[in-house]
């Protein structure tokens, strides 16, 4: 048997933070861009586009995240497209981070006053200049300390991705616990790596979040 | 032919009939004021006019353009009719200067020093040249709305809406607006006004319209109307608001 000095759990652990990181990039990019796109089909205020992003939030804020794990990673294979662990994570990750991404974008949208369309209307702006010259700054402006709070979220729901078996913190975790049997120091110490991660960024949101609601 | 002409307008919210056939016809340069309670239909009145509420029977003519409320025709409307808001509506992520430049750069396609000379000499009319770089918030509630007035101005249009707009400001910084209108009235624009400055009314309109539960209820000449009112309903206005 081999023997794990605490170095080497770790060197192993931070080996593993990597691809935590990386699946969280990969997900929180691939979210905020369907998010986007999911946000411009509510603006246009057609109604059926409205029903579809509706459906679409019903359903990925309606279930758990593990649940769409294991249909992404299972249920796709099962119907005959192989998809690795990898895929199935991003893949469920972005419909995650997108069905919570846009409505916390429509409420920063809400926010706004009426009178901005209308103020922007009355001068003779179109739909897209209104959004382009005084909703989406103003919106982005609101939207950017929710949305790096939101991002934590995403770096802990990465930790489901090691049950359909990618090899990131937690796995490396369950497998070092596997080997040396202590799971209180492997285990606090994924802890403490997730929390290294995540306590800048909600630090950040706050800092972004003060900073916002003092100046324009 | 009249600038602003309206024929038989209904409007109903669900239903609700806030509108029950208006029938007005405004002249180049006249100054109007409309005058009622709250829930009259004053403000819906003013708002079909440039096409923010949509109406449902009648018809609505503003220089020569058919007013629907169709995002195509609320966009050519809008250069000929400018609006001013009971609550500002500037843009607070914009500084002054470029509040009153959006439109003549985006919507006319003005180069940036043509718009920026038309907001400078339309910020200087309101007596607000030197606050071109400053942002809405650090301006007070008289100076906001002189603003919103330099950002239609900037627009030329033929006719200018006030809806309530210096119902939101201190009593001392109303004057500052009103004089503002009172120069524009001087120079020929036409201001179609909701208000309840009684005294603006009689001193610079040429017309006061007093609108009762989505009509005309009364209307004409503002020293003649405002101190020999012949209904009930006006009478009962006045000795409510003088």
């Amino acid at each position: 048997m081999i023997e794990f000095s605490n170095l080497d759990i770790i060197r192993n652990l931070l080996f593993a933070t990597q691809w935590t990181i990386l699946l969280s990039l990969a997900a929180f990019i691939g979210g905020t861009s369907v998010a986007l796109a999911l946000t411009a089909m509510r603006l246009t205020g057609n109604s059926a586009m409205n029903m579809v992003v509706r459906v679409y939030v019903e359903i990925f804020q309606g279930t758990p995240l593990l649940m769409q794990m294991f249909i992404c990673f299972f249920g796709l294979s099962i119907l005959g497209y192989e998809i690795s662990a990898w895929s199935a994570a991003i893949l469920s990750l972005t419909f995650f981070t997108s069905a919570f991404l846009v409505e916390i974008w429509r409420g920063c949208i809400d926010t706004l006053p009426k009178g901005q369309w209308e103020a922007s209307r009355c001068l003779g702006l179109g739909f897209l200049q209104t959004l382009r010259h005084i909703i989406l700054p103003q919106a982005i402006r609101v939207a950017t300390a929710p949305t790096v709070g939101f991002s934590v979220q995403v770096i802990k729901g990465t930790a489901l991705a090691s049950i359909i078996g990618f090899v990131e913190l937690t796995k490396v975790g369950t497998m070092l616990n596997n080997a040396t049997f202590e799971p209180f120091k492997v285990f606090s110490l994924v802890a403490i790596i997730y929390f290294l991660l995540c306590y800048p960024l909600s630090w950040y949101s706050k800092v972004l979040e003060k900073k916002f609601n003092v100046s324009r | 032919m009249s600038l602003v002409d309206l024929h038989q307008v209904h409007k109903y919210y669900g239903d609700f009939h806030v509108l029950k056939g208006i029938d007005l016809s405004i002249n180049a340069g006249e100054v109007i004021s409309i005058i009622g309670k709250s829930g009259s239909g004053k403000s819906t009145l003013l708002r079909c006019i440039n096409g923010l509420e949509a109406y449902q029977k009648g018809g609505i003519v503003v220089d020569g353009n058919e007013v629907t409320s169709e995002d195509v025709q609320v966009r050519r409307l809008a250069l000929s009719v400018g609006m001013i808001f009971q609550n500002f509506n500037l843009f607070p992520h914009k500084t002054v200067g470029e509040n009153v430049m959006l439109a003549p750069t985006i919507v006319l396609k003005k180069s940036k020093a043509e718009a920026e000379k038309i907001a400078r000499n339309m910020l200087e009319k309101v007596g607000l040249a030197e606050k071109f770089d400053n942002y809405p918030d650090t301006l007070s509630g008289g100076q906001q709305q002189r603003v919103a007035i330099a950002r239609a101005l900037a627009m030329s249009p033929k006719v200018l809406l006030c809806d309530e707009i210096t119902s939101a400001l201190d009593p001392e910084l109303v004057g500052e607006v009103l004089k503002v209108l009172e120069t524009l009235a001087e120079e020929g624009i036409t201001l179609i006004l909701v208000t309840h400055e009684m005294n603006f009314a009689r001193e610079v309109g040429n017309r006061v319209v007093f609108m009762h539960q989505g009509k005309v209820w009364e209307e004409g000449d503002p020293k003649v109307l405002l101190t020999n009112p012949q209904t009930d309903e006006l009478k009962q206005f006045l000795g409510a608001v003088l």
